[in-house]
């Protein structure tokens, strides 16, 4: 028997969806798989009756799809107005530096991933990051360098057991 | 036409008995409704309350571990006390905040209450009775509730003190999961007695009779939007609550959908009936996974109760609300991008007339309105429109809420009635700049709006006003800079984000702003081994900078190509010597473009005591200890972690 894929799940829910369901299906499958995959778009273009350009055109054009599966320590780094301000430049740049990707990118150990985002909402206390979902305000470069060398030995002592 | 100061009672008083006992039933139970609206408000209880602040922002701050410690300490010490998470007040400088409100005392707020310091704190006040000096931000004031002695009012901190809360009334204040909660305040009672005593007609002439105008950005007056869509005949119309908060620097709508989510339900609902839409969407950014949480919530206990769903209290009217999540684009704030984003599409605007009044979402005429500008509609409602249209000057009426942020002392959610000056806003309430630096400007209006420099401070926020001075109202960001803060690398931050969110759709917003942004980084790079014809890009595109504003700007199809340049004009005009420096004098006068900066440590004055080097994030400070150090400039990332860090003033940037 064929495995059924994640996508293929998500589509269950989904069962007389028109176009304007196009959206919530392809977050629905990114909730569930973290990322969407060639074959996730040619599912849903199927699904939906539309060609698998317009699903790629519609999931390219939005910040929040993406294309690469995340890493097991999705790092969010705020890069709004007030955050510019109080230094989140140095914030990125520190971070891209200590893992050695780009915004965007996961680690070839699949261990770290780098998201841009335009606004998280808490000006108040920028700059702000978060990592897997958790919130962490007034970041330094010293900061985000420590936790992540933090998750690093963490990982590191896991990996030895 | 509605009364005046509406109340609870008068507002009920005007629907059909069986519609009310209904509802009062529902809410209240066979209780009498006074009794128990006033223990839902809890002016009446025995048991002690602790509130802890746990919106996004309380979360940041640490709020998890506030409420994991208060929660021990109870059961530590066997204390008679609930704990309950709401909404945010609005100070984010001091959170996180925890309240206490022992029976019959007035609710007593602490700030900086973090895991460590809450034994401390509820001791303080379980125990001793004399709440810790050190954290305490203030005191409620609460009718019938004893006072502390010793402990100044909350509303004279002067953060709150020159505050009005109109919208943002019960933001921290009430549990933002309870619908009982919301309606023992009076939620609901104005969405009822619109349904049953008021024509759409007139409920479109009372919003118009407030002069509210839309809270988004553009302040087009809210009533006549709605009577447009009224007057235009169609079996289906839309209404839809935009809460795709994408300025970046404002998060009101946030707040507000986290602390007080029915009154923004409830503001919908009105303007659903006032224009016969059956059909509402709430528009949300995924980024804010909790106000989503809240609004689920908020909708389930709504149609629970029969406030939505099909013939609503026997009134005929029927209304279903449907969340759509964004997927993140911040073009999707134009109209018709989002109904374009919600129809599953990509999220480009379209020409208009037609107007979305008119021919909208699925082609059905479809309004468009923002969080902020409904949670205001369910309050003028409530109160009658002549409350708000008292408050505010002669063509902004009502309040405005902003979210204060950046290089000022007292960061937060700020609501003051239209006509207070900026200056009023950013020194009075926001306690003015951090570590005593000099003033310099203040953003407002997000990447449409502009900068305002300190001589034009005195400016009125209201639309007009704030137009004369070359920036807009915006959804409400107002982020202050400081002498530190470098005008041009923030006109280079906005055209980077306005380019990378251009929708793609026209030309001059897709490419001139492309080439906008490759002009502001020619000017704020550094020139070592610039080659010749590098220099004469550099030169062509400084003359015609403004000339491509312009241009964009006239030729650009939705409101974001519209206002792309503003955050290069503005500074212009305000800071063009900024400029000038950058491009005459090759330097940054702020020391913030760090690109142009070259660190260097002053050999004589080092004393080899290693501290920057340890602080270095690169490793690129090299040196013996108790020797003179120095930095290999290849691996110097320009971060100044050395300069901040050194304690004999050696390290220089130039």
């Amino acid at each position: 028997m064929k495995p059924e894929s994640k996508a293929a799940r998500v589509l269950e829910n989904y069962a007389f969806a028109k176009r304007d369901k196009l959206i919530p299906i392809l977050q629905d499958i990114q909730a569930a798989d973290g990322f969407l995959s060639k074959q996730a778009v040619l599912e849903v273009a199927r699904h939906l009756k539309i060609p698998s350009s317009k699903v790629y055109g519609v999931a390219t054009f939005y910040n929040q799809f993406r294309f690469k599966p995340l890493g097991r320590h999705h790092i969010m780094i705020c890069r709004g107005t007030a955050c510019h301000v109080k230094g989140s430049a140095a914030v990125l740049k520190m971070t891209e530096e200590a893992l050695g990707i780009k915004a965007g990118d996961t680690t070839r150990d699949g261990l770290f991933s780098i998201e841009v985002v335009a606004c998280i909402g808490a000006c108040g206390l920028a700059p702000v990051i978060s990592i897997n979902g958790e919130f962490h305000a007034k970041i330094t470069p010293d900061k985000i360098k420590k936790l992540v060398d933090e998750i690093k030995t963490t990982e590191k002592s896991n990996g030895a057991k | 036409m509605a009364q005046n100061n509406g109340t609870f009672e008068s507002n009920l008083a005007a629907i059909p008995a069986s519609a009310r006992k209904n509802f009062l039933t529902r809410a209240f139970g066979s209780e009498d409704y006074a009794v128990r609206a006033a223990a839902l408000r809890r002016e009446t209880r025995s048991r002690a309350v602790i509130y802890i602040g746990a919106g996004t922002c309380g979360l940041a701050a640490g709020a998890a571990k506030t409420l994991e410690a208060a929660r021990k300490h109870i059961k530590d010490n066997k204390l008679e006390a609930d704990v309950l998470e709401v909404g945010c007040i609005g100070y984010c400088a001091a959170e996180p905040l925890l309240d206490v409100q022992l029976p019959g005392h007035a609710r007593v707020s602490f700030q900086r209450a973090t895991g460590d310091a809450v034994p401390a704190l509820l001791d303080s006040v379980f125990r001793d009775k004399a709440p810790l000096k050190d954290n305490i931000l203030g005191q409620f004031t609460e009718p019938g509730a004893k006072k502390w002695s010793k402990v100044p009012l909350l509303s004279e901190h002067p953060f709150f003190f020159k505050q009005m809360r109109f919208v943002l009334k019960h933001c921290g204040i009430v549990n933002p999961l309870s619908i009982e909660e919301h309606i023992a305040r009076g939620g609901y009672s104005a969405f009822l007695k619109v349904i049953h005593t008021m024509t759409p007609q007139h409920a479109c002439e009372a919003v118009e009779a407030s002069g509210l105008r839309g809270r988004g950005g553009g302040g087009f007056p809210t009533g006549k939007k709605w009577k447009i869509a009224l007057a235009s005949d169609a079996d289906q119309k839309y209404i839809i609550c935009n809460a795709d908060e994408g300025d970046p620097g404002a998060f009101m709508d946030r707040a507000v959908i986290e602390g007080d989510p029915h009154r923004v339900l409830e503001g919908i609902a009105i303007g659903a009936y006032a224009i016969h839409a059956s059909k509402a969407y709430i528009y949300i950014r995924a980024e804010y996974p909790l106000a989503v949480k809240n609004l689920r919530r908020a909708i389930e206990q709504a149609k629970a109760y029969g406030l939505l769903g099909e013939n609503i209290f026997g009134s005929g009217f029927d209304l279903d609300v449907i969340i759509k999540m964004g997927a993140g684009a911040f073009v999707c704030g134009e109209e018709t991008a989002l109904m374009n984003s919600i129809e599953g599409r990509r999220g480009m605007p379209k020409p208009r007339p037609p107007y979305p009044a008119v021919k909208g979402l699925f082609g059905k005429p479809t309004v468009i309105n923002n969080v902020e500008t409904f949670a205001n509609v369910a309050e003028i409602m409530f109160l009658g429109p002549q409350v708000f249209a008292d408050i505010g000057t002669k063509n902004s009426k009502g309040t405005k809420v902003f979210a204060l942020s950046g290089k000022v002392n007292r960061t937060g959610l700020v609501e003051i009635p239209m006509g207070t000056t900026l200056r009023e806003i950013v020194f009075d309430i926001g306690g003015g700049i951090e570590n005593g630096l000099a003033f310099k400007a203040v953003q407002i209006g997000g990447p449409s709006g502009g900068c305002i420099p300190d001589n034009k401070m005195d400016t009125q926020v209201d639309y007009e006003s704030l137009k004369t001075v070359g920036a807009m109202m915006g959804s409400g960001g107002l982020v202050v800079m400081d002498e530190k803060t470098c005008m041009v690398d923030v006109a280079k931050f906005f055209m980077d984000f306005i380019k990378r969110e251009s929708c793609g759709k026209c030309i001059p917003c897709r490419e001139g702003t492309m080439r906008m942004l490759e002009i502001l980084k020619s000017i704020t790079r550094h020139r070592r081994g610039e080659k010749e014809n590098e220099a004469l890009a550099r030169f062509s595109g400084i003359i015609n900078l403004e000339n491509l504003s312009q241009v964009i700007r006239e030729t650009s199809l939705c409101g974001l190509g519209q206002t792309a340049p503003n955050p290069v004009l503005s500074t212009l005009r305000w800071f063009r010597d900024e400029y000038e420096a950058h491009i005459f004098e090759r330097r940054c006068p702020a020391g913030a473009c760090t690109e142009m900066l070259e660190f260097s440590i002053d050999q004589d004055k080092c004393k080899g005591c290693t501290l920057c080097a340890r602080a270095c994030p690169t490793q690129a400070i090299v040196g013996k200890i108790k020797l003179p150090h120095y930095i290999v400039s290849e691996k110097c990332i320009s971060c100044g972690s050395c300069r901040t860090i050194c304690k004999f003033k050696a390290v220089s940037a130039a």
